[in-house]
């Protein structure tokens, strides 16, 4: 019965997303983090997700329907801020901070993005339940 | 009786069942760069599980035809394809949650009318067996 395979692939994508929504929150929590040393400051951070098993297997039926999974989490390479606040605790010798490159509306949208996704997967989930229960009832009514 | 009393509705409960695997697969990968939409096209594949089943049988009039075998089971192993996509993103995702939404919802309510035809087939063979009682 493969309608129970839905609840892994619903479930799989949910996992996803809430770890999505995970570093979302982080990124948001650490926006405005500073430091002195410019390799100690917090990045933004974002998941790859991949599908399980890795697209581009052979196109049929059996094989690939097992939901998506979290790859790995990359730190982002844009450009940190630099700041001159001597009287920061962090400031360096010269006076200047550098503050994380979370970009506040970007977040903002990846967490809608996120929740939309979720949901839809919570939907999913709901119907295909509904689904089994009648089928499960077959002949009852 | 040679008829199944359920018509082509068993087989399209599973491929319904097939197609609903596959959709929520899609939705699932939304966001996974790379990944390309899939589905099956259901009136082929129902056509091909018709005609691929022991339901079409060819008749021997005579005591020296060969009797044609009648096939392998249901033909349930339809052609899986991508999805043209209406707008492809950058980065080479195509599915459009819509439009999987869509086909979700609509596949969701044939496997509910596929259900109630059987449900109401069982009635109606119940009824009949009690004699109306």
């Amino acid at each position: 019965m493969s309608l129970n395979k839905v609840f892994g692939i619903a479930g799989s994508a949910m996992a996803a997303q809430s770890t999505r929504l995970n570093t979302t929150a982080s990124n948001l929590a650490n926006a405005d983090s500073a430091s002195g040393d410019a390799t100690k400051v917090y990045r933004a951070r974002q998941p790859v997700f991949q599908s399980v098993p890795d697209f581009g297997a052979a196109l049929d039926n059996e094989s690939a329907n097992f939901g998506v999974r979290v790859r790995g989490i990359v730190e982002s390479q844009a450009p940190l801020t630099q700041r001159y606040q001597p009287q920061h605790p962090e400031a360096d010798e010269n006076g200047n901070v550098y503050v994380s490159n979370v970009n506040t509306v970007e977040e903002m949208v990846n967490m809608l993005s996120a929740s939309r996704s979720y949901q839809s997967s919570v939907e999913i989930m709901t119907t295909t339940r509904d689904l089994l229960a009648q089928t499960l009832r077959m002949g009852e009514g | 009786m040679d008829i199944d009393p359920f018509g082509n509705h068993a087989k399209a409960l599973a491929l319904r069942t097939q197609r609903n695997e596959l959709l929520a697969n899609n939705l699932a990968n939304a966001d996974t760069p790379g990944y390309k939409a899939r589905d099956i096209d259901f009136r082929a594949a129902m056509r091909a599980a018709e005609t691929g089943g022991g339901t079409l049988r060819m008749a021997t009039t005579d005591v020296q035809h060969i009797p044609a075998s009648p096939g392998r089971a249901p033909g349930l192993d339809p052609a899986v394809a991508y999805r043209v996509p209406l707008q492809p993103s950058v980065d080479g995702n195509t599915v459009e949650a819509d439009v999987e939404q869509a086909n979700y919802a609509e596949n969701v309510v044939g496997y509910q009318a596929s259900l109630m035809f059987i449900n109401r087939k069982i009635r109606g063979l119940t009824l009949a067996i009690r004699g109306g009682n």
